[in-house]
Formats: C-alpha cells, sequence, structure tokens
C-alpha cells in the first residue's frame, strides 16, 4: 500500500479524475475563444453560480443522508422575495440584517422540512415538493405582483456588484465551514453513519432523527442566503427566481461524485461538481452554441461527464479490490 | 406511535394553515385591483401618454365612457381578463385598468393569473371561464396558436373573445388589441440603435425566450427595416441571445456578448427582464456599450441617464393600464354587438376616443393603442412610480 505510485494515486481518486475533466473542458473551450480563461471571466463564473455553489453544500449534506431536497429554489424565492419586499419599502434597509433575515427565513424552511421528514417519516422527495409548492406560493403572496429591482434595492446591491469581494467571502467561508465540518467534526461524521446505515447508526446510539432535522436545516439556511445574495448580485427579486435551478444544484453534486444512495460524497467534489456545471453555464454562450441548442448541449455535457465518472470509477474500484486480494 | 400520529396531525394543520394561507392572500388579489384603482388611477390617467383624451378625473372619465357605449347596459355581464403569468408588475397595471372600465360600466370582472407562464395554464383557466359562462374572454396569450381549440370552444359557446398585449392567431380571436404596431416598435428600435452607436458598428439584441411571439416579431420588424433603407447600412447585427427572461441567464448572455464582440456599440433588449438584467452589468462593469430596448420605468429608472455612470440613454414602452383599457372596451363593444372584428369597422372607446379596426396583416384585425413612448432622463423620475 504504501509504494503506490503518484499515477495510481491520481487516478485513484475522483476529485482527481474530475479535475482532469475540468482542465480537458478548460482547455478545450480557451482553444474556441481564448477570452475565456481571462481574470474577469473567471470571477464572473464565480460569481454568477455563487448561488449554485453555496446550495450544492446542502445538498451535498442531504444527499449523504440518502435524501433530496428539491425546494431549495422556492425556499430562495421566498426569502429572497421577502427580503427584497422589506428594502423596497424602507422597512428594513441594513445589509447584514437582510442577509441575516433571508437566512433566518430558510432556516425556518429547512425546518419544517427536517421535522416533518423525520417524525413524519415522509419520503424527502415528497415533503420537499409540497413545499417546493408552497414557498413558490408565498414568494407570489408576499411580492403580491410587484417586483424589486434597480432602485429599489439600490443600497443592497451594492453589496453583489460586480467588482466587490462580497460574494466570494460567503463563497469561501461557506466551503471552508462546511469542509471542516464534514471532515473534523462529530457532527460531520455523524451524517454519514446516517447515510450509511440508518439502523446501524442508530443502534450505535446517533439520534437519527436530529441529525436529519439539522441537514435540513442547514440546507434551508443555505437557500436563504442564496436567496439575498441573488438579489443582491442580480438586483432584482422575483418570485419565478432561479425557477427550475434546483436541478443545477443536484446535477452538480451528482457529477461531483455524491451518491444518490447516501453515505459517499465530499466537499472537494461537490466544488469541482457545482464548478463544472458553472462552466457549462458560462461557456457555451461564449462558444458559439447557438442559443436554442444551448440546454440540450448541457444535458449532453452532464451524462457524459457522469458516465466518464461512473466508469473510471468502476476501473479503480476493480484495480482496488486486486490489489487487496494480492 | 401515539408521538409519530401527533407529528403527523401537527405537520397536516400546519400545511392545512399554510395552503390556506395561499388560498386567501391569493382571493384578495383578484379583488384587490377593485379597490386600488381609486389610490393609483388618478396619477396613471394625467400622466398617461398614449391616451389622446385629456387626462380626465375618473368619474368623468367613466360617465363619458357610458355616453358612449350608450349606458350601463353591460351590467350583470361578467367580463374574464387571463394574464400571462401572476406576480408581474406589468400585468398587475393591466388587471387594474380593466377592472377600471368594467366596473365603471356596471359589469362584473373576473381575473385569472396563471400561475406559470405557460399555454397549458391558460388553457385550463379558459376552460374554467367556459364553463362559468362569461360575456367574453381578454386573453395575452402564451402561444400564438395553442390556445386556439379551446377559444375556437368558447367561440362557439357564444363568448366574445379578443387578445391583448400578445396575439392569437386569426382564427381565435375577434380581434386584438396590440400596444403598438410591430413596425413602430421595430423603427423606434432600430432608429433607437442607430442613434446610439453613433450611425456605424455592431449590435446585439438580447431577447427573452426564442419562441416569444412578440420579440420575434419586433425583431424580424428590425432586421427588415434595416435592409430597406441604406440609412442603416453601416449597423451590423452581431448576434441575438436569449436570456429567457431570467435574470441569470440574462447576466450570463450578456457578459458574453461583452466578450465575445470587444467592439459591440449597442446592446437592445426588448423585454423588461432582459434590459434590466443587461443594465445592470453594464453599468457594473462600466462598459461603454449603451443600451436601449423596452422596460419597466421602475425598474430601470436606475439605469437611465446621458452620462457614462448610466448604461441606459432612453427606451421604450407603453402603458399597460392604457392597452388593458382599450382591451376592456373593445370586450365591452363585441358584447353589445356594435362591432364584430370585422376590418373597417369603428367604435368609441369611452375616454380614449374613437378606434377603427385594421388589418393585423395575419388574415384578422387589429386595434393600435398608438406609437411606443419613450422613456428618458427627462421624464423618467415621473414615471417610476407609476409602473
Amino acid at each position: 500500500m504504501e509504494n503506490r505510485s503518484l499515477f495510481k494515486k491520481i487516478t485513484g481518486s475522483r476529485e482527481a479524475l474530475l479535475t482532469f475533466v475540468l482542465l480537458v473542458l478548460g482547455i478545450f473551450i480557451t482553444v474556441l475563444n481564448p477570452t475565456f480563461f481571462s481574470p474577469v471571466n473567471i470571477g464572473q463564473i464565480f460569481r454568477n453560480n455563487a448561488l449554485t455553489m453555496i446550495m450544492a453544500l446542502g445538498m451535498l449534506c442531504v444527499m449523504l443522508t440518502a435524501g433530496i431536497d428539491i425546494s431549495i429554489t422556492s425556499t430562495l424565492a421566498f426569502a429572497g422575495m421577502s427580503i427584497g419586499m422589506l428594502t423596497k419599502y424602507n422597512i428594513v434597509n441594513n445589509t447584514f440584517l437582510l442577509f441575516l433575515i433571508a437566512m433566518v427565513i430558510g432556516c425556518f424552511c429547512g425546518m419544517l422540512n427536517g421535522l416533518i421528514i423525520s417524525k413524519g417519516k415522509v419520503a424527502p422527495i415528497i415533503c420537499t415538493m409540497g413545499f417546493m409548492y408552497i414557498w413558490r406560493g408565498m414568494a407570489y403572496v408576499v411580492g403580491n405582483s410587484q417586483f424589486a429591482s434597480g432602485e429599489d434595492v439600490r443600497e443592497f446591491a451594492e453589496f453583489g456588484k460586480d467588482g466587490t469581494i462580497g460574494p466570494y467571502i460567503i463563497l469561501i467561508v461557506c466551503y471552508a465551514l462546511f469542509f471542516w465540518m464534514l471532515k473534523w467534526t462529530k457532527f460531520g461524521r455523524k451524517i454519514y453513519a446516517v447515510g450509511s446505515n440508518a439502523e446501524a447508526a442508530r443502534i450505535s446510539g446517533i439520534n437519527v432523527d436530529n441529525t436529519l432535522i439539522s441537514v435540513y436545516t442547514m440546507m434551508g439556511t443555505l437557500a436563504g442566503l442564496a436567496g439575498a445574495l441573488s438579489v443582491s448580485i442580480y438586483a432584482s427579486a422575483q418570485p419565478n427566481m432561479q425557477y427550475g435551478r434546483e436541478m443545477d444544484v443536484i446535477a452538480a453534486c451528482v457529477i461531483g461524485g455524491v451518491s444518490m444512495s447516501g453515505g459517499r460524497g465530499s466537499v472537494a467534489g461537490t466544488f469541482l461538481g457545482a464548478l463544472i456545471i458553472s462552466i457549462i453555464a458560462k461557456a457555451l454562450p461564449l462558444i458559439n452554441v447557438p442559443s436554442i441548442a444551448q440546454n440540450t448541449v448541457k444535458g449532453v455535457i452532464i451524462l457524459f461527464v457522469v458516465i466518464f465518472n461512473v466508469i473510471t470509477q468502476r476501473m479503480v474500484d476493480r484495480q482496488n479490490l486486486e490489489r487487496r486480494e494480492m | 406511535m401515539k408521538r409519530k400520529m401527533v407529528s403527523v396531525l401537527l405537520t397536516a394543520v400546519m400545511a392545512a394553515s399554510l395552503l390556506s394561507a395561499c388560498g386567501g392572500a391569493g382571493a384578495s388579489t383578484e379583488s384587490a385591483p377593485a379597490a386600488a384603482p381609486a389610490a393609483e388611477a388618478a396619477p396613471a390617467a394625467e400622466a398617461a401618454p398614449a391616451a389622446e383624451a385629456a387626462p380626465a378625473a375618473e368619474e368623468a372619465g367613466a360617465a363619458a365612457a357610458e355616453e358612449a357605449t350608450g349606458g350601463a347596459d353591460v351590467s350583470g355581464k361578467t367580463f374574464a381578463i387571463v394574464v400571462k403569468s401572476a406576480g408581474n408588475p406589468y400585468f398587475k397595471k393591466a388587471i387594474e385598468g380593466f377592472t377600471e372600465v368594467i366596473e365603471g360600466n356596471g359589469g362584473t370582472v373576473v381575473v385569472k393569473e396563471p400561475s406559470a407562464a405557460t399555454v397549458d395554464a391558460q388553457i385550463t383557466e379558459i376552460q374554467s371561464l367556459i364553463s362559468q359562462g362569461v360575456a367574453s374572454i381578454s386573453v395575452a396569450a402564451n402561444d400564438e396558436n395553442a390556445l386556439q381549440a379551446t377559444l375556437e370552444e368558447a367561440m362557439a359557446a357564444g363568448i366574445k373573445v379578443n387578445c391583448f398585449d400578445s396575439k392569437v392567431n386569426a382564427d381565435s380571436r375577434a380581434t386584438f388589441c396590440n400596444q403598438a404596431g410591430t413596425t413602430e416598435v421595430g423603427q423606434a428600435l432600430i432608429d433607437a440603435v442607430l442613434d446610439l452607436s453613433g450611425g456605424e458598428g455592431q449590435y446585439a439584441i438580447l431577447s427573452a425566450t426564442s419562441q416569444a411571439t412578440n420579440q420575434n416579431a419586433w425583431i424580424e420588424a428590425m432586421k427588415s427595416i434595416q435592409e430597406s433603407d441604406s440609412k442603416y447600412a453601416n449597423l451590423e447585427l452581431v448576434e441575438v441571445a436569449y436570456g429567457d427572461d431570467e435574470p441569470q441567464k440574462s447576466t450570463d448572455q450578456t457578459q458574453a456578448l461583452l466578450s465575445k464582440y470587444p467592439d459591440l456599440k449597442v446592446i437592445c433588449a426588448p423585454t423588461t427582464v432582459g434590459i434590466a438584467a443587461a443594465a445592470k452589468v453594464l453599468q457594473d462593469q462600466k462598459s461603454s456599450v449603451k443600451l436601449t430596448g423596452l422596460g419597466l420605468p421602475s425598474e430601470m429608472a436606475e439605469y437611465i441617464g446621458n452620462d457614462d455612470a448610466h448604461s441606459c440613454p432612453y427606451m421604450f414602452l407603453w402603458n399597460p393600464s392604457d392597452l388593458a383599457k382599450l382591451a376592456a372596451y373593445t370586450s365591452i363593444a363585441l358584447v353589445k354587438g356594435e362591432i364584430t372584428g370585422a376590418v373597417g369597422e369603428k367604435f368609441t372607446a369611452g375616454e380614449m376616443g374613437e378606434y377603427e379596426l385594421k388589418d393585423a396583416g395575419d388574415g384578422g384585425s387589429e386595434l393600435i393603442l398608438g406609437p411606443p413612448f419613450q422613456f428618458n432622463p427627462e421624464n423618467i423620475a415621473e414615471w417610476k412610480d407609476v409602473y
């Protein structure tokens, strides 16, 4: 085991494979359009996709427990719309306070998900489907046929304006926090334990229900945060904001090697998966893929990456197995 | 087991209370416009750009309307308005205008706001209106052809069908209340591009979805006007990008346009969500590229200005409230049998004056509200609070 060569080490980890895919993708796009690899463009990739990247962290934890949450963009819209209205009518204008309110709303939404899923024993996809409609509906109710945009949110939008570092800081802090939590805290290990084998976790004294509630609450809080960020970055709060984007978040996790059946996945993988999704979104208009064909191409690339990932992973597993037998 | 039951019950109660909250509020949005015009109609009428008639006070307008249409003999009849989707300020204004006219003439209004901007959601709403037996339906269509079967069914049931904002095909309607002639919009936009580019150079279009009826018609009009006159010969349309009326995608597309075409001079976005997203991108990046198109004054006030600190020198739109008022008068005229929808017919649209049904060029007739209205640094301040 000690004399494992560098090559084996590289091919042996899923993250390394994803980095390889990312490099190929990056080189391919840069050849087609050299402006892709410019600092401005890279900055925009992270800014425009900060929402997907942040929510992917919550989705990682949810999927580690073998769950799924499809209510996240509805929570995002509800939280975003609420603070949009608060600042439009000058009820609250403090940026920090608005972020906090959005997170509290998200936290509450997520906690409801967690309570119903753990205590009510409702399948995660069913429960979150219900809330997907409820929170999206609430976003419309809160908005009451008004958008908050442009000068309504002028002060708040300063935070996410092109050229500011606020969104990047939030992104880095979130990733650092979750990396540390999943890797080095007892709570992080509990999440993995619950996802790998809930019954075994229960017997070994882990409170499965509480873990589930915490996981969905974290997801909701991140969705609320993403809602505030979305309003700030795009200077626009509309009830239909980020509609359908929960699939991007799930795709980011799946590309990043998070298993749908729980227990398997990492923060690094999720980051790389989210980055691949972001690059696809950014690059397709740049390399002259016709607008009307962009979604199709996006789907093909996602499937291709996942299949490539699965095949190589299987090869690696087989290699490792052979090694063990020897 | 008992605990589980309790939690299930609690959940059910919670969900039910949320649902009822939604339902309650939904109902109140339908009745809200009835009360709202009293407060909001006054400034709207005063400043109305397209209204030819003098800015009449509310009662005077209603009275004139009653006179013109021969008294309030539409009382007891129900007029339906079907908008593209819920939660859009543009259609909220439209609903207010529609309600004001219909209720001023003694009719009852039913408002249908589909939760998503899809054609199947509209079909469901229209079918419920048919079984309800309304007198007329005014629809802003999400698709030009897909509503045909449902609307033909409505007309067969004796319901008068007209559309506004976005038309349905000629077979599915009596007539169409067009906010501005397609050619007029195309002309205004291409002239703005010519002006802002200084007469030559590259420009790009940022549209809504690739199937959007209105946007495609305007873009086609721009292209054909450009070809027909040599003064546009030095303009080059480099790309039509689609932002799907979504801020994030519109932002991505705008940034892509900027990095793909370093010599780009003007972006024209004939869609309200797209123009706001593009305006923000250009303004944040302090880009020298200028913007024009169609936008909501309240959303665009932040970006309109003549100096370099603002990305959009001027843009266009019409008054959605006036457009829906015209649709309301048209509905009344259709229900009373004053018009049938044939080209050449004339009727009086209350305080808005006389309108003539013109050939829409698609085998049907249309009414044109007026030319698109320009919003610029001089008038944006007074308009941003209106809609």
